[in-house]
């Protein structure tokens, strides 16, 4: 609209004077033109350069006998793709993830459903509440590991401390497949609930009230309302919370890194080593056809659990409507 | 009546015991900082912080290039958000209150890539970095991060709701260049928005681990490489572990705690239209 307006102003004008406008109306029609692109275009050229590039050519490096000392590269097509599926450490390294990935996730889904219904209601002291959820999520992740091995310490943890005073024996943590998956979900549930509880209650504060009220009237008790108005209500953030928190999940790194005190296998028996530690072992060995394809399924993974988790909503969708 | 004062009190007891085992392991990371290994055996452990805290901290320094790495997070994390905001901001308002050919499809595209994990293009971003001779220099740690979908995506979502068209089209009238509109109105009205997107991009660049570690050597670190050298070298030195945790940790927490409120806004801001 606004762009129209000079063209408006220019028909009473005499012709003398007309020149010198036209100037200023093909500068005027330019900066118009031209202003939007010149804006997008820092962001875009360097996205394209360091974002959508890379990833493109990742599927490129992939189908290559490539490392980083040699200058030849030769094609082998699908060839580590199919070293990569008969390779039994992937496998166990997709086992792990997975198995960290739902020991992390799924409490920490209901934890911050809980925590959220809790907080939607007024409440004294709101904000020091919500700044203690989050205060896990700006400890960097490197912190929380070096902070947790030290809790999870077989001989001076505090963790054991307590079990042992109740008179069990203190737990090995890095030792099994279980308490090393256990240990690493915790540390990723404490960096993440909070965070997730307070884009849940975001959500929540959307709710209609009135909704609220009339289950209240109808006698609904809180767990009721939670289950039956609430869940239903916010399901789109749900699924974008699971979905967020599933891409999360599989790039789980720092944690069994530096849980195991560096060793890039994650642990003698590789009982806790992720797909991203899985890759950054074939990294460090400068083999970065192989790399790339691993990165590239650890990619298709991620789309096949969003996939499911999409159908899955749509499908809840269906059976509550 | 009674009945809802003692859910009430439940909910209290119950954010409060929350908030205790969300602040307990920052607390326990500062009582096993200020001991020494020894007293770690003892049982029941230390539950107080003792006075080695300096101590600790100078071993720290004496071990890794620990005040380099603080100077270069702040350099990393401080140019990388001034960079965001600012291109973000640009961008954001093109996307939001211009008309131009193809904003549909280049939005479409920032948004579709905003979910594709970091990990798929990490290998090629490595080649290149050894291709632009910046590995081990901060800039291959910059540069890549110097724009991001998230927070292109996030000006929009603000500015789409928080620009007045109208201002803009008054704007226009009085002969203000777009560029003149950018100055003048958008600038001023995308200051709260820039300023959570600000610090929430500091705080991811200053906790980033992975790529760092990539391309990162143990003599000039960022905080977080320098913290993995401490915890991957010296591991049964948990007070000077945990020394040096504390203290590239702290000062975030402690501004987090300060500023907290508008980040929190921010993120649930973001987390409606998301």
């Amino acid at each position: 609209m606004a762009t129209r307006a000079p063209e408006r102003a220019a028909p009473p004008r005499r012709p003398g004077g007309k020149r010198r406008l036209t100037g200023r109306h093909w500068r005027h029609a330019v900066d118009v033109k031209a202003s939007p692109y010149a804006y997008v275009a820092p962001f875009f050229l360097l996205f394209c350069a360091f974002g959508l590039f890379p990833i493109g050519y990742t599927l490129w490096v992939s189908l290559h006998e490539w490392t980083l000392l040699d200058d030849e590269h030769t094609f082998v097509g699908l060839e580590n793709f199919r070293v990569l599926l008969a390779d039994s450490y992937f496998w166990n390294a997709t086992f792990n993830t997975l198995s960290i990935g739902l020991l992390s996730m799924l409490p920490q889904l209901l934890l911050a459903l809980w925590l959220a219904h809790l907080l939607n209601r007024p409440l004294r002291a709101q904000n020091f509440f919500r700044i203690t959820l989050l205060l896990p999520n700006v400890t960097s992740v490197v912190a929380v590991v070096v902070i947790f091995s030290q809790i999870f310490g077989r001989d001076f943890g505090l963790i054991n401390w307590v079990i042992t005073s109740f008179g069990f024996d203190g737990i090995a943590w890095r030792d099994g497949t279980l308490s090393s998956h256990v240990a690493i979900s915790t540390m990723i549930m404490w960096r993440w609930t909070g965070y997730n509880a307070l884009i849940l209650l975001a959500a929540m504060q959307a709710v209609p009230r009135e909704l609220y009220e009339a289950a209240t009237i109808d006698g609904a008790s809180s767990f009721t309302q939670l289950r039956k108005v609430t869940v239903p209500m916010i399901r789109p953030t749900i699924a974008f919370v699971v979905i967020t928190s599933t891409i999360g999940s599989m790039q789980i790194f720092a944690e069994p890194l530096l849980f195991g005190a560096y060793t890039l296998t994650g642990g003698q028996d590789r009982q806790y080593q992720t797909l991203s530690l899985f890759f950054y072992e074939n990294y460090m060995r400068l083999d970065f056809g192989f790399s790339s394809a691993i990165s590239w399924m650890i990619f298709v993974f991620i789309l096949i659990i969003a996939g499911i988790n999409y159908l899955l909503t749509n499908r809840m969708k269906g059976s509550i409507r | 009546m009674t009945g809802r004062r003692v859910n009430n009190r439940l909910t209290y007891l119950t954010l409060t015991a929350v908030a205790f085992f969300f602040t307990i392991p920052l607390y326990y990371s500062v009582v096993v900082a200020s001991r020494d290994n020894a007293s770690l055996a003892s049982v029941p452990p230390p539950l107080f912080p003792g006075g080695n805290f300096f101590e600790n901290v100078s071993r720290v320094f004496d071990t890794v290039p620990f005040g380099l790495a603080m100077i270069n997070s702040v350099l990393v994390a401080g140019s990388i958000s001034i960079s965001v905001m600012f291109f973000s901001t640009l961008a954001g308002f093109a996307f939001a209150k211009l008309r131009f050919r193809g904003r549909n499809i280049l939005l479409l595209m920032t948004v579709g890539t905003m979910m594709v994990p970091t990990l798929a293009g990490i290998i090629p971003l490595y080649i290149l970095m050894v291709k632009l001779e910046w590995v081990g220099s901060l800039y291959a740690v910059v540069v890549p991060a110097l724009v991001n979908a998230f927070g292109v995506f996030f000006m929009t979502q603000f500015l789409s709701r928080a620009l007045p068209t109208e201002l803009l089209e008054a704007g226009r009238v009085d002969g203000c260049t777009t560029w003149g509109l950018v100055w003048h109105v958008v600038f001023p009205a995308a200051r709260p928005a820039a300023a959570v997107l600000g610090m929430l991009t500091f705080m991811t660049a200053w906790n980033d681990y992975m790529w760092p570690l990539m391309v990162l050597t143990p003599e000039n670190p960022t905080v977080q490489v320098a913290l993995s050298t401490l915890a991957a070298g010296y591991v049964n030195d948990y007070v000077m572990g945990l020394a040096g945790t504390a203290l590239g940790t702290l000062p975030l927490v402690i501004v987090f705690a300060l500023l907290g409120k508008h980040i929190i806004g921010g993120i649930m801001q973001g987390a409606v239209k998301g």
